[in-house]
């Protein structure tokens, strides 16, 4: 069993009633495990939600919220994807400072990561980037120079790769 | 047939079998309350919701069936928190249905308006709200099926004003409730099965630790015949008692902080640990990094979320209790114990000379002679509902249930104000058992009220108040712990007997042992609630007692008594 303590990814498909977030946050703080990141989106059934769960973790951890996870009534299915082939996206909307005189040297740099531009104004321009976690980490520490006047993360949406990939 | 929401509630009780209903009308709840004339189901009424919820709680876990606790909105709900919380910790099948303001107003802070469901997210199995008259059969009907499937607990019902009274047409729906499938990855394998096997047949030192599960998975005939054909000796949680008969030979008593030396030694000392329905609770572990060092543990039970709560464990078998025993129960081949039980004989030997029943009578009453004196007077057949405190941990030590569902407790939780309701609603239950309630001065106070509700439904129930003067149990902890320092512990009283006249109930006091048959025949004979004020020691403690923080054989023990 591993005791060290390492980011886990939990895909968690819900029913799609009212509270259902509550109750799988509020399971969480009960239990005073610490939340990195947690999204929750449609899946292809109207009656089903899509959660994605990130939090540190050794083995006993990740398996004690897995059970727990599985004793709300409104859970479906638990998978800890954390150790198989997976995608991870992370969305971000980043407000850079950028005028005239840098705004095509910033929109360079951007396009390295494939980030796109979404909006300009004189004074500022928006990019959208999606991927890895990482990814995004490396285009903020390469615009932070330039001035971020403000962004917004969506946290990650992961999903596993095969056909033995979560479903209900 | 054209329903309203309020009469479909009543319906779906009659459908799912209860026979009574704990609660207290308000506003929110009035639509149903009115419809409770049309249905034949007995309802009773309480003086604090508070009550309700404990009895419900007792119903629930004398009879082994759902019980059912009602309540206004807001305060009327928010009473019934403590009892909430007290049937989650200890795994009690309770239904409780609240009345909510109108779905219009919801979310105006309108007039005793509470988010029950908020409230009590974090302490119920599940909760539901209802908003419309449609949904309230089908999610009264999960919610039974919720309450009492796989590890039992409480599910609460708010069903908004505008739901109760519209109207639906409504058939009973008898098919059985089914839920979204659900598949928690299977531990109970043939390897686990046979790893535990293993484990248990080569063992030289192996010990059970029996809990609650073992009577909630209908498991006692089963666990009976594997330690009679093993000889593995048992060990008890608090609430399991009862699951094992207590005077078996094989059965060791209770375990953790105020269990026998000889348990805890044995525990400690032990080379296999087959753990049944329990889960580590800190009460028997003391420190968790020290508990039974030497032992492989084995761990059945049915919440797959108490493996590796607490302890860790080599093999844990999930699932069905009865089901896991029976097909771990056969694997298991039986070795020569002789050397074991002899080690633990001699333990026992140095606990026996420190028991407070071999001394000498000092005229002065003890807590433990009065629960010994019970148990014989009532031929350990009593079903006994304690409270929180000192006098429980003597009933636990000296009332001797050899029958399960006979010891009913707040173990988890440990609520004072329990025993008295929890006792009513056990004796609506099994109104055929002879019940008595073992109650401290403290606890007694904070739901005495509900002799009342004895009185308005003519219930004989037997309470055996142990009065020290004292919070008994914290003032033990200030002796031990905080150098003598009484904060707050001396509590003035009533006179008992003359609150039990004031309901126009007999009552009794007794200062000696001598007393204590008399007092206790003469409220056995009372056809109704009888109370007796047992004035015991006023600083008597509860032994032996683990310190929180030590490991659990490291006891603090009656001293040998120098006879002269």
């Amino acid at each position: 069993m591993d005791t060290r303590s390492r980011p886990r990814t939990f895909v968690v498909l819900v029913e799609n009633v009212p509270g259902v977030l509550d109750r799988v946050a509020s399971l969480f703080r009960r239990r005073s495990y610490n939340i990195e990141s947690l999204t929750v989106g449609h899946t292809d059934r109207p009656d089903v939600s899509h959660i994605t769960i990130v939090m540190n973790a050794d083995d006993r951890v990740a398996s004690l919220v897995e059970a727990n996870l599985y004793k709300l009534v409104n859970v479906l299915e638990v998978k800890d994807v954390s150790d198989v082939a997976c995608v991870a996206r992370d969305l971000a909307l980043i407000k850079v400072r950028a005028d005239h005189s840098n705004r095509s040297e910033i929109m360079q740099v951007a396009e390295v990561f494939r980030a796109r531009v979404v909006d300009v104004s004189p004074e500022a321009l928006i990019f959208e980037i999606t991927g890895s976690e990482d990814k995004v980490e490396s285009l903020v520490d390469v615009l932070r120079p330039y001035g971020i006047l403000e962004m917004a993360r969506t946290g990650i949406v992961a999903m596993a790769r095969s056909v033995a990939a979560v479903s209900v | 047939m054209l329903r309203t929401g309020s009469q479909i509630v009543w319906d779906v009780l009659g459908q799912e079998g209860v026979g009574c209903v704990f609660g207290y009308p308000g506003g929110a709840i009035l639509p149903i309350y009115d419809a409770l004339l049309g249905s034949s189901i007995h309802h009773v009424l309480v003086r604090h919701e508070q009550g309700a919820a404990h009895m419900a709680d007792g119903y629930a876990r004398a009879s082994g069936e759902v019980g059912v606790a009602m309540a206004t909105s807001g305060p009327g709900a928010t009473n019934l928190v403590t009892g909430i919380a007290t049937a989650m910790l200890d795994s009690s099948s309770v239904v409780f249905i609240t009345g909510q303001v109108s779905s219009r107003v919801i979310g105006t802070d309108a007039f005793q308006e509470t988010d029950i469901t908020g409230v009590t997210l974090p302490i119920t199995k599940h909760n539901f709200l209802v908003t419309r008259t449609e949904d309230v059969g089908p999610t009264l009907r999960k919610a039974f099926h919720i309450a009492r499937t796989g590890r039992p607990g409480p599910v609460l019902v708010d069903i908004t004003k505008d739901a109760q009274q519209g109207t639906h047409d409504y058939e009973p729906d008898e098919a059985p409730v089914e839920l979204p499938e659900r598949s928690p990855r299977d531990t109970l394998t043939r390897d686990a099965l046979d790893e535990a096997a293993g484990l248990l047949s080569s063992a030289k030192r192996p010990l059970i630790l029996a809990g609650r599960g073992v009577m909630l998975g209908g498991a006692t005939e089963l666990l009976q015949d594997f330690v009679e054909r093993t000889r593995i000796p048992v060990a008890m949680t608090l609430l399991g008692i009862g699951g094992f008969p207590a005077t078996h030979a094989l059965n060791l008593g209770m375990m953790g902080m105020h269990g026998e030396a000889w348990v805890n030694r044995a525990i400690q000392t032990a080379d296999v640990l087959l753990a049944i329905g329990m889960r580590f609770d800190d009460r028997v572990t003391g420190d968790p990094t020290k508990f039974a060092p030497a032992a492989k543990k084995i761990h059945l039970e049915i919440d797959r979320s108490e493996i590796n709560k607490v302890i860790r464990v080599d093999v844990p078998l999930v699932g069905d209790l009865r089901e896991t025993l029976s097909q771990l129960a056969p694997r298991v081949g039986t070795t020569d114990l002789s050397p074991w039980h002899r080690f633990i004989e001699d333990l026992k030997g140095d606990t026996a000379v420190r028991d407070i029943q071999t001394l000498p009578d000092s005229g002065h009453l003890y807590a433990a002679h009065v629960i010994s004196d019970l148990w014989n007077l009532t031929e350990g057949r009593a079903l006994v509902v304690t409270d929180v405190g000192q006098h429980q941990m003597w009933e636990a030590q000296y009332y001797k249930h050899d029958y399960p569902r006979k010891l009913i407790t707040s173990g988890g939780l440990g609520t004072m104000g329990f025993a008295l309701p929890a006792a009513l609603g056990a004796k609506f239950a099994k109104p055929e058992e002879e019940v008595w309630v073992i109650v401290g001065d403290g606890g007694f106070q904070m739901t005495a009220a509900e002799l009342s509700t004895c009185v308005q439904e003519n219930m004989k129930l037997n309470v055996a108040v142990i009065n020290n003067g004292y919070l008994g149990m914290v003032r033990q902890w200030q002796e031990f712990f905080y150098d003598k320092r009484y904060a707050a512990t001396p509590m003035s009283n009533p006179d008992f007997v003359k609150l039990a006249d004031a309901h126009g109930l007999p009552g009794f006091r007794v200062e000696k042992r001598s007393e204590i048959a008399e007092a206790v025949s003469r409220a056995r004979a009372s056809r109704e609630t009888a109370v007796i004020d047992f004035r015991v020691e006023k600083e008597d403690t509860v032994y032996p007692m683990v310190a929180p923080g030590k490991t659990i054989e490291d006891m603090i023990r009656r001293p040998v008594p120098v006879l002269e």
